[in-house]
């Protein structure tokens, strides 16, 4: 199988504290790998490195064979990796469908242009409205996304990064603060697009991620201490006394 | 659901009321020179050329100021440039405006894309202070230029020569020329703001590090938009200069641009009329208070803590928000005022004091009121 994703002995310091020790990691053609770990385990600093906007200290990352390891953020995301951010950071003053547009936009060319008005420009609105009925939120296109629900937001969040046709798409707990239905929507949704792109899933509801991983990595102070199957996960000795308790000892 | 779209739908007949009455305030400013020969008041032609004016600088400032988030407190600047640029080829004996008045435009945007370089690279706070200690020291290069007149400045001989095109010390010629120059401006603006380029600058004003993420060099954009802006507002200051007849380091001052921001956000930020309310509203108070009293900051700056208070986004906000109340106390408050000094000369001083008194009660009101909000919640 094809590796989209090899992180190699990356390492992330901040201060006395490191908060990235010797993690490796690889990530398959068309799977969700999640990567679980408990508060501080350095998750967020670890997307923090693959998007681009921290250094790491040592070690390499290579996507699709390339070695992205020094490349700024925004050539990632033209190079095809895409992200959706832990807390809402969508344009609030736009409605869904702008939101959406801007970043098909993002990856159609240079934006140096003047005059058109982009808001009635075919190639931006089809593709967005795509990405939205994607997500199931076509029906919302035209409202400002500060009056959207925070489920809502979450899932125009994903469709913003679909839109962008990434190879590789980093979703940073996807269901944080959403209730158990707009959950089990969102489990839905990403099974609908499993597949197509290679997801890299951090999250903290081990129903979804149970239900959605092929493979499982287990972070705990920056390191990875087992990676795996679901099943081998649940079963690792280690992981569960790092980690998973009793929740999946059920 | 019912309600948000209802909402959005009288904000978008708001938003065509403000677009009605910017029309019609463009419209009128067309008529002045009329108006002035009507009245037989030539002031009139020469207050409202000032404003003219300055309302291109302001226009220029919202795209980056109201469009763009980037609080530039150096904008006056380039009024500067832009005058000194005209001024100082002059005074070599260069007249044509086909020379002059280019040049002053790709100067000032060089000197835009210099200053921009710089202070993009900080944001908040740290952006601010830099474009005003980047402006200060332009200001100061006009001060220490002996060879045209240091701090006395220079007066202009001879204006611009159109080679009999236009002539510009035919003073309602200048006036229209000024007056096209705005609409140009506003209409570049307008579809600068609703394309591709725009629509970027717009979402690094709301999060620019969520735009880099999603694939744009962002800082890119914005340097564009802050050397655009440095043009446009070069060419209010060539025509600053060309009005007076003079240049002179006070046109550069920071405190004239801490006016321009002053009429973009009491005219409403990131809209497109916004600047030109702003502008007109500003130096119409100017000129009325000042006539009063030279301590006439007294009483304006109580007026501006007012409209923060009570009137976020300016003039046009309140037009879209539909607060008819506020804008009759505008326009209640500023005749008021013009009629007070009619029928007081001198006495200045009551009014003023009690409009600070007003604001004080104001201000504790609005926190008195949001402090037992706080507690409920």
């Amino acid at each position: 199988m094809t590796e989209v994703l090899k992180v190699s002995n990356l390492v992330k310091r901040f201060g006395g504290l490191t908060a990235t020790d010797n993690l490796s990691l690889d990530l398959r053609q068309g799977e969700i790998h999640a990567v679980i770990g408990p508060n501080g385990a350095g998750k967020t600093t670890m997307i923090g490195q693959l998007i681009g906007e921290l250094r790491p200290d040592a070690g390499t990352i290579h996507f699709m064979g390339q070695d992205i390891t020094a490349m700024p953020v925004h050539q990632r995301s033209g190079a095809g990796i895409a992200r959706s951010f832990q807390i809402t950071s969508i344009f609030q003053n736009f409605t869904a469908l702008d939101n959406v547009a801007l970043a098909v936009q993002a990856h159609d060319g240079h934006s140096f242009r003047f005059w058109a008005e982009a808001r009635k420009d075919k190639s931006l609105r089809e593709p967005a409205m795509q990405a939205l009925e994607q997500v199931g939120l076509a029906h919302r296109a035209d409202i400002t996304a500060s009056a959207l629900s925070h489920g809502e937001h979450r899932q125009l969040e994903i469709a913003m990064a679909l839109a962008t046709k990434p190879k590789l798409l980093l979703l940073d707990e996807p269901m944080a603060g959403m209730g158990p239905e707009d959950s089990a929507r969102m489990v839905q949704m990403l099974r609908g697009i499993k597949g197509s792109v290679t997801i890299l899933l951090i999250e903290h509801d081990m129903d979804a991620v149970f239900a959605l991983a092929d493979r499982i990595t287990v972070l705990v102070y920056g390191h990875a201490i087992a990676t795996g199957l679901p099943d081998e996960i649940r079963r690792n000795e280690q992981v569960r006394q790092a980690y998973l308790g009793d929740e999946a000892a059920e | 659901m019912s309600s948000a779209s209802n909402a959005s739908a009288s904000t978008a007949a708001s938003s065509r009321l403000t677009f009605v009455v910017g029309l019609a305030l463009l419209g009128f400013l067309g008529l002045i020179p009329v108006l002035s020969v009507v009245f037989d008041d030539p002031f009139l032609l020469t207050l409202f050329t000032r404003i003219v004016i300055m309302a291109i600088a302001a226009v220029s400032l919202n795209l980056i100021l109201g469009y763009g988030g980037m609080v530039s407190f150096g904008h006056a600047a380039y009024i500067g440039v832009g005058g000194y640029t005209v001024g100082i080829l002059a005074f070599h004996g260069v007249h044509a405006a086909w020379i002059q008045w280019p040049l002053a435009v790709i100067i000032s945007g060089v000197v835009a894309a210099l200053i921009g370089l710089l202070s993009l690279r900080t944001k908040g706070i740290f952006f601010i202070m830099i474009t005003l200690a980047l402006s200060q020291l332009v200001y100061y290069l006009g001060n220490g230029a002996f060879a045209y007149g240091g701090d006395d400045g220079l007066n202009i001989m001879k204006r611009s020569d159109f080679g009999g095109l236009l002539d510009l010390d035919n003073r309602p010629t200048f006036y229209y020329l000024c007056w096209v120059i705005l609409l140009a401006s506003i209409y570049f603006v307008h579809r600068t703001v609703n394309s591709r380029f725009g629509m970027v600058l717009q979402g690094a004003r709301s999060n620019d590090r969520r735009m880099a993420t999603i694939g744009f060099p962002v800082h890119r954009y914005q340097l564009t938009a802050f050397i655009i802006a440095g043009m446009i507002c070069g060419l209010a200051g060539v025509l600053t200069a060309t009005f007076s007849s003079f240049i002179s380091p006070a046109m550069m001052h920071w405190s004239r641009s801490g006016d321009l921001i002053v009429m973009v956000v009491l005219g409403g930020m990131g809209s497109l009329f916004g600047p030109v309310f702003g502008t007109v509203a500003f130096l119409l108070l100017e000129e009325i208070l000042s006539s009063w009293t030279e301590y006439w900051k007294i009483v304006f700056g109580p007026m501006l803590v007012l409209v923060v208070l009570f009137a976020r986004g300016g003039i046009d906000g309140a037009m879209v928000r539909g607060q008819a109340g506020t804008l009759l106390a505008g326009c209640a408050a500023f005749f008021l005022l013009y009629g007070i000094h009619a029928t007081y000369e001198d006495e200045w001083l009551i009014p003023a004091l009690i409009l600070v008194a007003a604001c004080a009660l104001a201000w504790f009101a609005k926190w008195e009121i949001q402090r037992r909000k706080n507690r409920h919640d």
